[in-house]
């Protein structure tokens, strides 16, 4: 040790210091540094400069002043006399509404095209096949717009309407739905139905602990199912039925410009929350049918042929053996697209439904505080990623493989 | 007992029977494949009325009802109680112009058909990978080609010589402006993305903070709000009297956005390639750049070439947004057009939409199919 350590101590000092790829480092550190702050200081002072030659006052008090526009569908209490900030607010929760309703439409046909792309069956694997082709190459904006500019242009008028079970009625102004209503006794309905879920996940956990230890299995699944439908469909009828529907009421005959749809009867779910829901989901399913495909295409064909050696049947297989191991290679890209289709949902400026990017526009129109709404814009979906990305790492880490 | 005489005892090999009918050929393959159960078949049943009831309305619509000729809106209404008018193609023939070159001035027009062909020219041989002279190709088309196009489109004054008349970035349109910023989002893209994919492995941690914060941000945040950006904020960003043209700022936000994509491809590719190819080109006593550039890089671009095409699809399909900044692409020149009074018929939205689709279709479905194409053949490369 000592005579190496004499060694080093005895080479010469070198030539110059460039050619350590420490300090070399360090320089380049400083001045990428240096670069990024002058770049900031110029971008920053620039703003300051331009802001104020136009008279906007910087910072964000401008969202407690009124904002005086409507908005066309919230999901919380919302008049013209509310803030800006308010309509931030209902923007980004109707953001939440299409991305939520979007996502569970999305998986279920992304799923049952995937798995139609691999069935046997000629026919239906190439319908799938074109489905996905045809939906992912083009565009979402042109989805968009062909749902609601020729889709949903192409519905009847105001004074008339398409039924389906006479419960469902499609027009102009958009999708018409019973809405229910709660009366009296229908929290305990609600809470029956929580009751039904905690037994359901405490018996699972039974179910499971008793497997492992006795090897004997219980039917969690379908005791989970009965009680989850039973118990609160039970309580309904009990306690005389308190939950009812109200449904949409149209009128036929009367004053011409009174028939059609009354107003506030029912659910009314407007043109463009469907085009743009309908769309989003649509286009996204076609990307979620290739991870699924994929998915399960990465199941090698030994672990179905292992699982029927060990005697289990086709059910059990899929169940037991190649759905927990295709969901380890389906979920992280599976959460990318969730998060696309949350971003994409910012298209809805384009057919004006009230999504954050879209009520923020009309803020920015109307204060020109254009630095502020785009930092909100950005921030809030920033934040939406990284809680994505927080996700995938800990569910990563969850299910990494654990090797020898 | 002589077993001479046993009959039944063969003396030479049974003829190969061909395989029964039912096993093989179409009827086999339609047995195997459409008719296996009767869940299948019902299946195989339930799909071909599926695909009928699809296909057929799309055929009846696009060629059998439609009005092929005309010169305005009357051509294509029913002309009789009962007529079912299907696609007006005689408006797509007569909007054609301004959908591919926008309001470029008629005159000028050769000067875009000369870069569609010298696009074709300088894209189409590097994409085939048997064609040599990839190197001199790749400066051809990602440095010789954006100046000499930049200079067509815009225009060349030296002096007081008009060589080229100057057009306005505001005259543009139609799949011009789809393709103009499709490929300038790519060729811009691709060098920043090098750079900052080289950023995020990099071993200098500060070098490496800026290069992820760089990435996550723009992969986070949705084209609209960057396009936003670009038209609103980036002139606030710049000192008074310097502006830029609205097309220049719209470039630059879809460069940057896409730019981040793009480092993460070229971050997978590095990552394929194996450590001893580091270490290698280190001990040949090569430093950091002339080791990535004469070693690393030419294999991992090559191998994410799937990747960039796919990049490249997608920011293709994102062009179209740019119609919400006020900026005319095909999707947003078809969109203006439904606003003419001498075309308005209830088909003209379904044709135009169905055109629109149409052309975005053949162009990302066939840079589709040459990503899968590329993909196997690198793939075999890699079997040993």
């Amino acid at each position: 040790m000592a005579v190496l350590e004499q060694d080093t101590a005895a080479t010469p000092a070198r030539a110059s210091l460039m050619n350590d790829p420490k300090i070399r480092g360090i320089f380049y550190q400083v001045l990428l540094v240096a670069f990024l702050v002058l770049s900031g200081w110029f971008i920053v002072s620039n703003t300051i400069v331009n802001l104020e030659r136009q008279n906007i006052a910087s910072g964000f008090g401008f969202l407690d002043n009124t904002a005086g526009f409507g908005i066309i569908q919230t999901l919380v209490p919302y008049a013209e006399t509310s803030s800006y900030g308010q309509a931030l607010f209902a923007g980004f929760l109707n953001t939440l509404l299409v991305a939520v309703v979007g996502i569970a439409l999305a998986t279920v046909l992304g799923f049952v095209a995937g798995i139609a792309r691999l069935s046997p069956n000629w026919v239906i694997s190439q319908i799938a096949y074109w489905y996905v082709e045809i939906l992912r190459n083009v565009p979402l904006l042109l989805q968009i717009f062909f749902w609601y500019f020729a889709v949903l242009r192409a519905v009847p008028g105001k004074r008339d309407k398409w039924s389906l079970f006479d419960t469902f009625h499609l027009n102009i102004g958009g999708l018409r739905a019973p809405k229910p209503l709660f009366e009296s006794g229908s929290d305990i309905v609600f809470y029956a139905l929580l009751a039904a879920i905690a037994a359901t996940v405490f018996i699972a956990r039974w179910a499971r602990k008793r497997q492992e230890a006795t090897g004997q299995q219980f039917p969690s699944l379908l005791t989970g199912f009965g009680l989850i439908l039973g118990l609160p469909l039970i309580t309904f009828f009990v306690m005389g039925m308190p939950i009812g529907l109200e449904h949409p009421v149209f009128n036929e005959t009367g004053p011409m410009l009174q028939r059609g749809f009354q107003l506030n009867v029912g659910i009314n779910v407007i043109p463009e929350f469907l085009a743009l829901t309908v769309a989003l989901a649509i286009y996204t399913s076609a990307f979620i049918a290739e991870i699924v495909r994929a998915g399960i295409q990465a199941v090698s064909h030994g672990q179905t042929e292992a699982a029927h050696a060990l005697g289990l049947r086709q059910g059990p297989t899929l169940r037991l053996v190649i759905i927990p191991q295709a969901m380890r290679v389906i979920i992280p890209p599976l959460t990318s697209q969730y998060l696309n289709l949350t971003k994409n949902s910012s298209l809805a400026v384009a057919i004006a439904f009230p999504d954050l990017v879209s009520v923020g526009g009309t803020v920015l129109n109307q204060t020109g505080q254009a630095i502020e709404v785009i930092a909100v814009w950005m921030m809030v979906y920033l934040s939406l990623s990284l809680l994505t990305s927080m996700f995938m790492n800990w569910y990563n880490q969850r299910m990494a493989l654990v090797e020898r | 007992m002589a077993n001479a005489d046993l009959a039944h005892v063969r003396s030479e090999e049974a003829p190969t029977l061909p395989a029964p009918v039912s096993t093989t050929g179409a009827i086999g393959w339609m047995r195997k494949n459409l008719f296996s159960s009767v869940g299948n078949t019902i299946l195989t049943f339930i799909g071909i009325w599926l695909a009928y009831s699809i296909i057929a309305p799309i055929i009846q619509f696009a060629f059998i009802d439609a009005v092929w000729t005309g010169d305005d809106r009357q051509a294509c209404l029913a002309t009789q109680e009962g007529q079912t008018v299907g696609a007006c193609w005689a408006y797509v023939k007569a909007y054609l112009p301004q959908f591919i070159y926008g309001r470029y001035p008629l005159e000028e027009r050769w000067r875009v058909d000369v870069v569609f062909v010298l696009l074709v020219f300088t894209m189409v041989p590097l994409l085939i990978p048997s064609l040599p002279r990839k190197g001199l190709n790749a400066i051809l088309f990602l440095v010789v080609f954006p100046v000499v196009a930049y200079f067509l489109l815009t225009g060349l004054v030296i002096g007081d010589n008009v060589i080229l008349p100057i057009v306005q970035t505001a005259q543009w349109g139609g799949l011009l402006v789809t393709l103009v910023i499709a490929v300038t989002g790519i060729v811009a893209s691709l060098p920043l993305g090098i750079a900052l994919a080289l950023g995020r492995r990099s071993q200098m941690p500060i070098v490496k903070l800026v290069s992820i914060i760089f990435i996550e941000f723009w992969r986070g945040v949705p084209l609209i709000t960057v396009l936003f950006m670009a038209s609103v904020v980036l002139p606030l960003f710049l000192p008074d009297g310097v502006t830029f043209d609205k097309l220049l700022r719209v470039l630059i936000g879809v460069t940057l956005f896409a730019s981040a994509y793009m480092a993460e491809v070229v971050r997978g590719g590095l990552q394929a390639i194996p450590k001893g190819q580091y270490e290698g080109a280190q001990a040949l006593g090569l430093r950091f750049w002339p080791m990535m550039y004469l070693i690393i890089l030419p294999q991992a671009l090559k191998m994410v070439i799937p990747g960039i095409v796919n990049t490249f699809i997608g920011l293709f399909k994102d062009t179209t947004l740019v119609l919400i900044v006020g900026m005319f692409d095909l999707l947003g020149q078809i969109q203006s057009s439904f606003s003419d009074p001498n075309w308005s018929t209830p088909t003209q939205s379904y044709t135009g939409y169905l055109f629109a689709t149409a052309i975005f279709f053949v162009f990302c479905f066939g840079m589709s199919r040459y990503s899968i194409f590329m993909e196997r053949k690198l793939h075999t490369g890699h079997k040993r």
